[in-house]
């Protein structure tokens, strides 16, 4: 079992949620990166998305667009967040996810991106624009080195694509709360339930939910009903809007605190 | 496995595909179902072909330019789609597209637009078919296009202003898309070029190919024979694969003219094909503008239709496979023969179609006394007037 399957695994028995926060690397900088990560994890997050910023997510809403624009502006690139990865792993063994669009992966070369990855300690990609029936070789790519898929299935995701994007994964489902980009929400949307119900109906790999969860009531919520909770938006925002660095990391620190108590509800 | 639609999923050698988001698929799919059913529906092609001669004014006429050719020692014949409702050959698409939306039962529409001429072609079916219309347009192309938001507004659209980037063409195209991703169970994304996502790519090809049946009849009929070159300028691709692809199996050399801004050599430029690499851009492989780490540069144009750092597939695709060819002009040689044609023929060309002029203008004396070149006239220059006056 890899470390993700296993991190769900173990949270499962004392009926837990996994918590997994996704961060933009580098911004503020790639440096401080490590850092809130590390914050992150310690604060009681399970598993650690980071994202490769690219100059168009089509996935994407204000809050990371703009978060993915400055990291690009204080210049990260892409072996930058993998030397920043590598630093991470060096204090903290939480699994990590890259997410990112595929173009960037393909101009770096996709079986040199998946090496690289694997080589910094990074278990896990999700690629945000790249959907299972373009993914074959990719898949291939991946299990050779041994790196977990993560695919989104859509609340309009219909059931042949379903089984399709259970099939390709080897990680965890990521299941979009909504139709529509990232961002963070007020509410939960009524037909989550069934959302998820509709995967778990084809698949026994973890299901966790995205995109719009921003509070520790909604990751309660989802936890319910799925393995997992995945907040983005909330905490981007978060680490945008604070003065300094040691506030960034105590807020940060405080509000992951509260969302990872919410799981064990 | 692999189901029917992954089957057909657009491919042109290497370009193409369908790279979006999941929340997009299930859309595609009905999409893609929708417009092979239709295409195959003689009811359907009697109800497009209807709108295009009683509402649209086509055929369009092809024009001996006879000044224009005294100029550059060749016969040069201007495809009029300019004078198409709306004044430029976007309409064509928006009513094929149109039909469909309503087909499948969709009330609203969303479009980017870059020069605005495929925003008010899409507020221009909106209006027709009573539907609910929002068109992305960046801020920059806001301030150069400002004639055509008027025109929006009077059909009845809503303009989004897109702020991000440098506020051109491929902003508007993100925003467009993700406002399709948060609507997509009631929404129509009418894509005003032959990029994106399959069916997009073929399916706008399919029903701009108008321009090129149209040409393969009138040409006989007026000169004997088949032309023997055709020229169009090329942003997303859309006006001139609908002059090429009906010629596709034919002797006649197809050239399709890209953006060269300031110059290839400077980087500023919206030239994909002549100084882009193979990438993904807005749902499909092709060439495009970017840096090492597959960051989209932007681009740049004094023509907004042309002003984008991407090109649809097959143009990537009959580049790479050498059957047509393609070339750049700077804007400054779009910007004299913008004045050119104005002061020869009594035509003002909108900006994009000057860069297909530019190059036959360029090129004078290098063509045959009796060789037949048609080009592509996309559009009229009204909503270029006012930013032109400011460049000169
Ligand atoms: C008149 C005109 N010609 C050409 C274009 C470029 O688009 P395409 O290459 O898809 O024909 C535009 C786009 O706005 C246009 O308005």
């Amino acid at each position: 079992m890899n470390s993700i399957q296993q991190t769900f695994a173990s949270n499962r028995p004392a009926g837990r949620g996994v918590l997994v926060v996704y961060v933009t690397a580098g911004d503020p900088s790639l440096e401080e990166t490590v850092e809130i990560v590390t914050t992150v994890a310690d604060s009681g997050a399970d598993i650690i998305e980071l994202g490769i910023p690219y100059s168009d997510p089509l996935a994407d809403g204000p809050t990371i667009q703009g978060a993915s624009q400055r990291a690009l502006e204080a210049g990260a690139t892409i072996q930058g967040v993998f030397d920043c990865a590598a630093q991470i792993r060096e204090r903290t063994s939480i699994p990590l996810v890259i997410m990112t669009c595929y173009n960037p992966i393909l101009q770096f070369g996709p079986e040199t991106f998946v090496q690289e990855a694997s080589k910094v300690g990074i278990d896990g990609i999700l690629a945000s624009d790249l959907p299972p029936s373009e993914a074959e070789q990719w898949c291939a790519v991946a299990a050779e080195y041994e790196l977990s898929t993560v695919f989104l299935v859509a609340p309009t995701t219909p059931p042949q694509r379903v089984a399709r994007a259970v099939e390709c994964t080897t990680g965890f489902v990521y299941a979009v709360a909504r139709p529509g980009v990232t961002g963070a929400r007020d509410e939960l949307p009524e037909d989550l339930k069934d959302s998820v119900a509709r995967i778990r109906q084809v698949t026994d790999l973890p299901i966790a939910v995205g995109f719009g969860i921003s509070t520790p009531q909604q990751v309660a919520a989802v936890c319910e009903i799925a393995d997992g909770a995945i907040v983005g938006s909330a905490v981007v925002d978060i680490i945008a809007e604070a003065s300094n660095h040691e506030a960034r990391l105590q807020q940060v620190s405080r509000f992951v605190s509260a969302l990872a108590a919410a799981t064990r509800q | 496995m692999t189901t029917e639609t992954e089957q057909r999923s657009g491919r042109f050698g290497r370009y193409g595909g369908q790279y979006v988001p999941e929340t997009l698929m299930g859309a595609l799919d009905e999409l893609v179902q929708a417009y092979e059913q239709a295409w195959a529906d003689l009811e359907f092609h009697k109800e497009l072909e209807y709108y295009w001669r009683y509402y649209a004014g086509r055929p369009t006429p092809l024009y001996l330019a006879e000044r224009l050719s005294d100029l550059c020692g060749t016969q040069v014949y201007l495809k009029r789609e300019d004078l198409n409702h709306t004044g430029a050959h976007k309409l064509n698409n928006t009513l094929g597209q149109v039909l469909l939306a309503r087909r499948m039962g969709k009330p609203r529409l969303v479009a980017e637009t870059g020069a605005g001429q495929h925003g008010v072609a899409t507020a221009t079916v909106g209006a027709l078919f009573g539907m609910e219309t929002v068109v992305y347009m960046g801020v920059e192309d806001i301030r150069r296009q400002r004639l055509n938001c008027f025109r929006m507004e009077l059909l009845g659209a809503r303009i989004e202003p897109v702020e991000s980037g440098k506020g051109t063409l491929k902003d508007a195209t993100n925003e467009a898309i993700r406002d399709w991703m948060a609507n997509v169970e009631n929404t129509h994304y009418l894509m005003g070029s032959v990029c994106g996502p399959h069916p997009y790519p073929t399916m706008v090809r399919d029903f701009q190919s108008i321009i090129g049946q149209e040409v393969r009849e009138q040409c006989p009929e007026q000169v004997g024979r088949l032309p023997d070159k055709l020229v169009a300028c090329v942003g997303g691709g859309s006006n001139s694969i609908g002059l090429f692809y009906p010629f596709l199996d034919d002797d006649v050399e197809l050239i399709g003219v890209e953006g060269a801004g300031h110059g290839l050599h400077t980087g500023e430029h919206s030239a994909p094909l002549a100084a882009g690499s193979f990438g993904i851009l807005h749902g499909s492989a092709s060439q495009i503008m970017q840096d090492e780490d597959g960051q989209i540069i932007n681009a740049h144009s004094v023509a907004a239709g042309l002003d984008y750092p991407g090109v649809g597939p097959e143009h990537a695709y009959l580049h790479e496979s050498g059957r047509a060819t393609y070339v750049s002009v700077t804007d400054e040689q779009a910007l004299a023969a913008f004045d050119q044609l104005s002061k020869l023929e009594g035509i003002i060309p909108a900006l994009e179609a000057a860069h297909a002029l530019a190059w036959v203008i360029e090129q004078a004396g290098n063509f045959g006394e009796d060789e037949v070149i048609v080009i592509n006239l996309s559009g009229r220059g009204d909503k270029d007037a006012a930013e032109v006056k400011s460049l000169l």
